[in-house]
């Protein structure tokens, strides 16, 4: 069974997902990232595969994806450290990247690799879904990989639907008209949160982009399974003397 | 809209054969999908059309001549023609787009505009069109552009727009089309991209080309009247993102006796690390919405061109002119920027015309081609040299 089809069998609110980009702030970082987000209680962690033109992402993920690279991050390391870690990560983990470089890799071996490596699931927000139904469905199916789709406050009733029909594990709902890391979502979200709690999907859904603490968090889970952290995460570790603390102090200060 | 693809247009999921499509965030989804649905039905519309034709013809001072340059063709003993783009309203053919999309964006209400620049040529001739309609201009620009570009940031200034640096990145072009996403992004109701170039998610390519076809259906006609010619034998273009090329030969791409010739910037030398040569270099991947030929490591990562001309330093190629190249339909050459450099200063003194850095790259491309004495060779002249007298006058 999919990891991520388990967890949310058993848990149904208050999901937390962390991302973090996969070669910062150092190259080694996700074998200590990894392990203490799973020791402090996270429920899935989204790992970011980097890249040179993150389009929908704001300034903090940027400068990590840049890190990342210049620290020589490539998916070839990304999969080979995950699956060094994968006997001792538990909780589901999900990647998430541009279609670029996964179409570099190649689709069908990317998909085969990272099932190897343990992943779950795979967000890759600038393949369309139409694309996804077309050509690339079979290879996240053979290996019982969850494809994960977007919406957002201006996504239609019919397309959040189609996004619902082609998503398993679950539905990423963007908080905001933005790109990550806005503050847009201090200014009140509360009626689209609320459309998102009526609907009636097949799969639970995780808010994200602007879900930044406590109080972002909290607001979420009001509406929907759970929520996302992501630029605030990678600020929090940016110029961590001890990622291992920092990380625990961090996942506390959400969940407390 | 085509069913089939054609090499002119896009199948009506936006491929040029294998190369296309709308590769874009579901942020973006409502914005382009609101566009395509949209595109074809605005600018065949005659209110559209008498509009777009009296600004271009008023305004933008269309058509513009088509000249038989006689010394050049005494040189390479052939019937040379320059199509003078350099003539129209801010120096370059950016504003047959930017005319054209101002219309499309007023049409749908937006009444916010955001565009990216690399020499400045596209930021001028949007923040002009955006004057003259009244509309909020908002021009990311790469901070080292904006340092290499100065007179044109202060054109757009003047012209009230407001120049916003992209220092994301390496700073130049690419990342001035990622910050221009962006704000798309977290912009999607009120306002309108106006991309700069064939490039970009579907149907901003097919809507570009469009816009820019004005050019070949006036060299077409001038060819007729003023030398009583059906076809061109050759056209020539300089290829950045491809809107100079593609509106130069979108009449002809389907008259298979036309050979059509791109003409990318080389840089310092295909093989040295600093070059802008995208067929040559690039391989299939997906950049700034669609997929295309694009410069990139083994990664999939988008490598930093280098040309001397702002214009053409840009990692990718339209996907009209990937398919007219995997296809063969075109040539695609090269030019160094020494060869570039030496082709302007050779035109102003032997015709009295100082071309813009980009369009001397098609110049270059005479010397590389062979002529035949009843040839008649068209070079599209796709901007003035005025923005570029810092560079020339360093080789003075
Ligand atoms: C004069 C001129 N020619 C050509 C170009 C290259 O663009 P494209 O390939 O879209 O024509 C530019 C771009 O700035 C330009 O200013």
């Amino acid at each position: 069974m999919n990891k991520l089809d388990e967890l949310f069998c058993r848990k149904k609110k208050n999901i937390l997902n962390i991302y973090c980009t996969a070669g910062y702030p150092a190259i080694n970082s996700l074998q200590t990232i990894l392990p203490a987000l799973q020791q402090q209680g996270a429920d899935i962690i989204e790992v970011g595969i980097p890249y040179s033109d993150p389009i929908a992402d704001g300034p903090v993920i940027q400068q990590s994806n840049m890190q990342a690279l210049q620290n020589g991050m490539t998916i070839p390391l990304l999969l080979q450290q995950l699956n060094s870690l994968k006997n001792s990560i538990h909780i589901p983990i999900i990647l998430m990247g541009y279609l670029n470089p996964v179409l570099q890799y190649g689709i069908e071996k990317f998909c085969k690799d990272a099932k190897k490596a343990g992943v779950s699931g795979i967000i890759l927000p600038d393949l369309p879904m139409y694309e996804y139904e077309q050509w690339y469905q079979p290879y996240f199916a053979k290996n019982n990989l969850h494809p994960i789709f977007l919406i957002s406050p201006q996504t239609s009733m019919q397309r959040i639907k189609y996004a619902d029909k082609l998503s398993s594990g679950f539905v990423y709902a963007v908080s905001s008209s933005s790109t990550t890391g806005s503050n847009k979502i201090d200014t009140g979200q509360q009626q689209y949160f609320k459309k998102l709690k009526s609907l009636k999907l097949k799969n639970p859904l995780l808010i994200g982009f602007g879900i930044k603490d406590k109080v972002t968090f909290q607001n979420a889970c009001k509406y929907t399974a759970g929520a996302i952290i992501g630029s605030a995460f990678i600020k929090a570790i940016e110029n961590s003397k001890n990622i291992q603390s920092t990380t625990a102090q961090f996942i506390k200060s959400v969940k407390q | 809209m085509n069913k089939k693809n054609t090499l002119s247009n896009p199948d009506t999921n936006g491929y040029y054969g294998q190369f296309g499509g709308a590769y874009i965030p579901e942020m973006l989804y409502p914005n382009v999908e609101e566009l395509r649905k949209n595109y074809l039905k605005i600018i065949s519309s005659p209110r559209f059309k008498k509009e777009s034709d009296t600004l271009l013809r008023d305004y933008a001072g269309r058509p513009t001549p088509l000249y038989f340059a006689q010394n050049l063709s005494k040189q390479f003993g052939t019937n040379i023609y320059l199509k003078r783009e350099d003539l129209c309203h801010t120096g370059a053919h950016k504003i047959n787009n930017t005319i054209g999309q101002i219309l499309v964006a007023i049409h749908l209400k937006k009444n916010r505009i955001i565009a990216e620049t690399g020499a400045g040529q596209h930021g001028v001739a949007t923040a002009t069109v955006c004057a003259l309609k009244g509309l909020e201009c908002i021009v990311y620009m790469g901070e080292k552009d904006i340092e290499r570009q100065a007179p044109n940031v202060a054109r757009m200034k003047m012209l009230g727009a407001t120049v916003v640096p992209a220092t994301s990145g390496s700073k130049t072009l690419k990342d001035a089309t990622n910050e221009a996403i962006r704000d798309w992004i977290n912009n999607p109701t009120d306002t309108h991209y106006i991309i700069g170039s064939v490039v970009g998610p579907h149907p901003y390519p097919d809507m570009v080309a469009r816009f820019q076809s004005v050019i070949s259906s006036e060299i077409k006609n001038q060819l007729h009247k003023q030398a009583g010619i059906k076809w061109p034998t050759h056209v020539i273009a300089c290829v950045g993102g491809g809107s100079n090329a593609a509106g130069t030969f979108y009449h002809f791409i389907n008259e298979k006796k036309v050979k059509l010739i791109a003409v990318e910037a080389a840089g310092c030398g295909i093989n040295t690390g600093k070059s802008a040569a995208t067929t040559q270099l690039g391989t299939q991947g997906i950049l700034h919405g669609s997929k295309s030929l694009v410069m990139q490591t083994k990664d999939g990562q988008v490598i930093e061109p280098h040309s001397i001309s702002a214009g053409l330093d840009y990692p990718g190629i339209g996907p009209l002119h990937a398919n007219l190249f995997s296809s063969k339909r075109a040539s695609f050459l090269s030019a160094t920027d020494n060869e570039a450099l030496a082709a302007a200063f050779h035109l102003a003194k032997k015709e009295g015309i100082i071309p813009a850095l980009e369009s001397a790259h098609a110049l270059a491309a005479l010397s590389k081609v062979k002529f035949k004495k009843n040839d008649h060779v068209v070079v599209c002249l796709s901007g003035r040299g005025d923005k570029d007298m810092d560079t020339y006058m360093k080789y003075l």
